[in-house]
């Protein structure tokens, strides 16, 4: 019997995007976001709209596939998938979750997608609005803890006291994906730099974030698409791979109230090993990385929690120089990620980790055979993947 | 203990049980002035926040226990940035998460009363104190802390 991975199997050979917004400033119906997405992935791949025959999509995405399909005119629909739970933490899930159907023969050609325009529906960053609240957030809420830049800040505060982080590791993951935004088009920042004095004298959101350490809240939509490795070959772009994909989370990650045993945690401790596992490398391998920025102190403990560094390390190893392309030690969010290119809910991450492998960046890498892309720290699910050259297999 | 003013602005949801009831026993102890904590009457084993089962022995037999209203400092954060039209002004204010002994270090989140500026220490031993709002509609207590 052959071995139980994903290993090689499936390609992502199209990658798309809308342009990126600001929250409310989208001019388009998210619906027609996704649209555009999604047809803009399947040229860059060279295949016909029509031959997209399955969905994944995560965080309870409102563009339902079978309307999707209906309004595209596909031929079938034979893969209608939603992660669950996690919000952002499901994007490289949603990519495992396709691949998965890819290389079991459930469908032949799956789209990963996420539409957001914030401005139409609900933003994130807002508290419960209702006069009564009941459930886990009752335990929260009525205390002034609501938004997730709230209820993840003690995790990291934790987390920084226990192993002595200072806030300028922070700050060196915030100026990362500025640095990489002034070089890309379509990040909502570019044209706009960050520097250490203007990150310093930025307002505290909450303890210990300051502004900067703050995702965007951005309308918009990004795709990408997965054939079997095989059919990749034929197609215009140099192949991207899958090595692995891995998520969940690990013991009571979702116990109430903030009562998980690993609280000051990103949630990667019993992901991590499986993703490595699949994909045949160690954290030494990695060329590159893009990390879900909700917040930079989940970067951080992302970041250890696959190896990169331990905790202990992290004041000497966050420093701009070592995460910038194309020469430092660990080239992190090289378009900019949810700080600085767009919060397309981390989507984008996924884009940029291919555009690597590609040789296509803004931020190009000279070697990227191996190109880490992490989802969604502090979360549960959280889900991370790596992608490969040719090389590599 | 109770407190005097309330911690943040009036006009923050207000906290009630679910239509299940899971939680009920909770908000009712602390009207009364008692902070209580699941407890598994088979394995003994404390939990929070409440389930209907016990995590450890699956037990459905689970029971609320008054604990000692006193707990350390696991982790803390000032918050400056509102998130809700109710705190547009009022200007920081801290929460922290506490763990209690008593209930073999389950945690608990609260405000941590007094100069909203004022150092946090990790570690730090605190008290709980309640604060009652018996005219709200429906009237309700919260469970703050502060330093012992």
């Amino acid at each position: 019997m052959a071995p139980r991975t994903l290993r090689g199997r499936v390609a992502i050979v199209g990658i798309g995007e809308t342009t990126y917004y600001k929250h409310g400033q989208a001019p388009d119906a998210e619906f027609k976001l996704a649209l555009m997405a999604i047809l803009n992935a399947a040229k860059d791949a060279g295949i016909d709209p029509r031959d997209i025959d399955g969905f994944a999509s995560y965080s309870n995405d409102r563009n339902d596939p079978s309307r999707i399909a209906a309004a595209l005119g596909t031929r079938e629909l034979r893969f209608s998938n939603m992660q669950w739970g996690g919000g952002g933490g499901g994007g490289s899930a949603a990519v495992g979750s396709a691949a998965a159907a890819v290389a079991g023969g459930l469908a032949d050609c799956v789209v990963v997608f996420r539409a957001l325009a914030q401005g139409q529906f609900a933003r994130f960053g807002q508290g419960p609005q209702a006069k009564t609240i009941s459930g886990d957030m009752a335990f929260q809420a009525p205390y002034g803890l609501m938004s997730p830049g709230q209820r993840y800040a003690m995790k990291v505060m934790r987390f920084m006291h226990r192993h002595g982080v200072k806030q300028e590791a922070l700050r060196a993951i915030a100026l990362a994906s500025y640095h990489h935004a002034q070089s890309n088009p379509r990040a909502v920042m570019y044209g706009r730099p960050l520097d250490e004095a203007k990150y310093d004298n930025s307002r505290w959101i909450v303890e210990p974030f300051h502004l900067y350490d703050c995702c965007m809240e951005n309308d918009g939509a990004a795709a990408l698409i997965v054939v079997p490795a095989e059919r990749a070959r034929d197609l215009p772009h140099k192949p991207v791979y899958l090595l692995g994909a891995s998520g969940g989370s690990d013991h009571r990650a979702g116990a109430p109230s903030h009562n998980v045993p690993n609280y000051a945690s990103a949630t990667f401790a019993s992901v991590a090993p499986h993703l490595y596992a699949m994909a045949g490398v160690k954290p030494g391998d990695v060329d590159v990385v893009q990390s879900y920025e909700n917040f930079t102190g989940g970067v951080l403990m992302s970041l250890v929690e696959h190896g990169f560094f331990a905790p202990e390390a992290a004041n000497d190893f966050l420093h701009l120089e070592n995460l910038i392309a194309p020469r430092g030690k660990l080239p992190l969010n090289t378009s900019g990620g949810n700080l600085a290119e767009c919060y397309m809910h981390g989507l984008e991450l996924q884009l940029e980790g291919v555009r690597q492998v590609r040789g296509q960046s803004t931020a190009q890498l000279p070697k990227a055979d191996v190109s880490m892309v992490i989802s969604g720290p502090m979360v549960t699910p959280v889900s991370s993947m790596i992608l490969g050259s040719e090389a590599t297999l | 203990m109770a407190t005097g003013k309330p911690y943040l602005s009036p006009g923050l949801p207000i906290p009630v049980a679910e239509p299940d009831g899971l939680s009920q026993p909770y908000w009712e102890g602390l009207r009364q002035g008692r902070l209580l904590v699941q407890r598994c009457k088979a394995c003994q084993g404390w939990q929070w926040g409440p389930e209907w089962i016990c995590h450890r022995c699956r037990s459905f037999d689970l029971d609320w226990v008054e604990v000692a209203g006193k707990g350390r400092i696991y982790s803390w954060e000032r918050v400056w940035h509102p998130v809700h039209p109710a705190l547009k002004d009022h200007g920081p204010y801290v929460v922290v998460l506490v763990e209690l002994p008593a209930a073999d270090n389950v945690r608990m989140i609260g405000n941590l009363l007094g100069d909203p500026h004022q150092a946090v220490s990790i570690g730090a031993s605190v008290a709980v104190a309640f604060e009652h709002h018996a005219d709200a509609d429906p009237p309700f207590t919260l469970a703050h802390w502060r330093l012992a």
